[in-house]
Formats: structure tokens, C-alpha cells, sequence
């Protein structure tokens, strides 16, 4: 059964119709001992069929070692927003409620190879110097 | 995206048990910057990335 379903499914594919640049979304998943892999991976497959521009690859979180470390994977399920290169945006755990909407702007921003921060956030984020990791911890609801 | 040094997780909290009692998380969002710092709730834009190049730059 979809988890994306009628109306809602509906407004997901008239957001993703949007997106002017190719976008890939790269779940990393594993069959057992993974309370929320499994819908995780189907939220991203279905995702997949609602726009041409999104496509979807799934790895084995055990099996393909080679990406599991290429994107630097340390729990599961995982979710990458890639666009024109890799941004280091992650969201693990399912994606659901709010974090839903948090994934789909993250993957309509990499469509537009933009975001909409204030001028003022990037000429602070320039100001960085050293790598900084943010983990923004949430709940579904 | 608009910094190629911020690499950002969004992780769910309650999946992810062993990290939320590492990183002290109580109510969210929680927003922990290099394993030290962390942000309380959710922040207007300005003050966010204030307090994130802020704790970023104590780390």
C-alpha cells in the first residue's frame, strides 16, 4: 500500500514539479533489525515516481560499504539530498510529520541549487573557518 | 548547501535513543553544533546562525 496517498500525494508531485535541476536521493537501508527502514525506503522510492528531476538510489547499509563510507553513513535509515554535489545534508530516521516537509524543502532547494537565506546568514556562514557539523534532533510530530 | 564547511543531520530523536541521552535531548528541536554546543528550540534565522557560528567557533 502507498504511503503517499490521493490528495497528499497530489501536492507532493505539484511541489516537485518545480524542480529545475536534477536532484538524487540516496537511502541507505538493511533488511532486519531496522524498525523503520523498511517505510523509510518507500517513502523514497515513491518520491522517486512523482518527479522525473528526483532520482532515487538505495544502498545496503551492511552490503555497500564503498558508499556507507563515501557519504560517511553511521546509522540507518538515512536519507541523502544530493544535487549538483554532495551538500552533507542527511536526515535519519523516517521521514515523517514535520520532517517530511523539512525533506521536501531540502530536496526543492537542491532542485533550484539554492536556498532562501538571508543575506546576512550566508556572509556569516562565510565567516567560518573550520568544518561545522550541526545535528538537529527532532520527533515525527 | 550555502557553506561547504556545514555538513547538517537532521535525526529523529526518538529512533536514535543512545544519541539522544548522549546529547542531553529533552524537548526539540535540539540543534547540537560539534558535539559540544547546542541550540535550544527553534530560533529565528538571524539568531540561529548566530549562535551557530558562536558555538562553532568555541569548539
Amino acid at each position: 500500500m502507498a504511503l503517499l496517498q490521493g490528495r497528499d500525494r497530489q501536492r507532493v508531485q505539484s511541489e516537485l514539479a518545480s524542480l529545475a535541476n536534477p536532484v538524487k536521493l540516496i537511502n541507505f537501508t538493511q533488511e532486519l533489525a531496522c524498525e523503520y527502514c523498511r517505510d523509510t525506503e518507500q517513502i523514497a522510492r515513491e518520491l522517486g515516481e512523482l518527479s522525473d528531476k528526483l532520482q532515487v538510489e538505495v544502498y545496503n547499509f551492511q552490503i555497500d560499504k564503498e558508499q556507507v563510507a563515501r557519504y560517511r553513513i553511521d546509522k540507518i535509515p538515512a536519507l541523502v539530498v544530493e544535487g549538483e554535489k554532495d551538500y552533507g545534508v542527511r536526515f535519519y530516521g523516517i521521514p515523517m510529520g514535520y520532517e517530511f516537509m523539512s525533506l521536501l524543502g531540502a530536496i526543492k532547494d537542491a532542485g533550484a541549487r539554492a536556498t532562501g537565506l538571508a543575506a546576512k546568514t550566508k556572509a556569516a556562514l562565510a565567516t567560518l573557518v573550520k568544518p561545522v557539523h550541526l545535528q538537529v534532533y527532532v520527533t515525527p510530530t | 548547501m550555502e557553506s561547504d564547511l556545514v555538513t547538517a543531520d537532521m535525526v529523529e530523536a526518538t529512533e536514535f535513543p543512545h544519541l539522544s541521552m548522549r546529547y542531553q535531548v529533552r524537548a526539540v528541536p535540539r540543534t547540537i553544533v560539534n558535539e559540544t554546543g547546542a541550540i535550544e528550540g527553534g530560533l529565528p534565522e538571524h539568531m540561529f546562525v548566530d549562535q551557530v557560528v558562536a558555538a562553532a567557533s568555541q569548539s
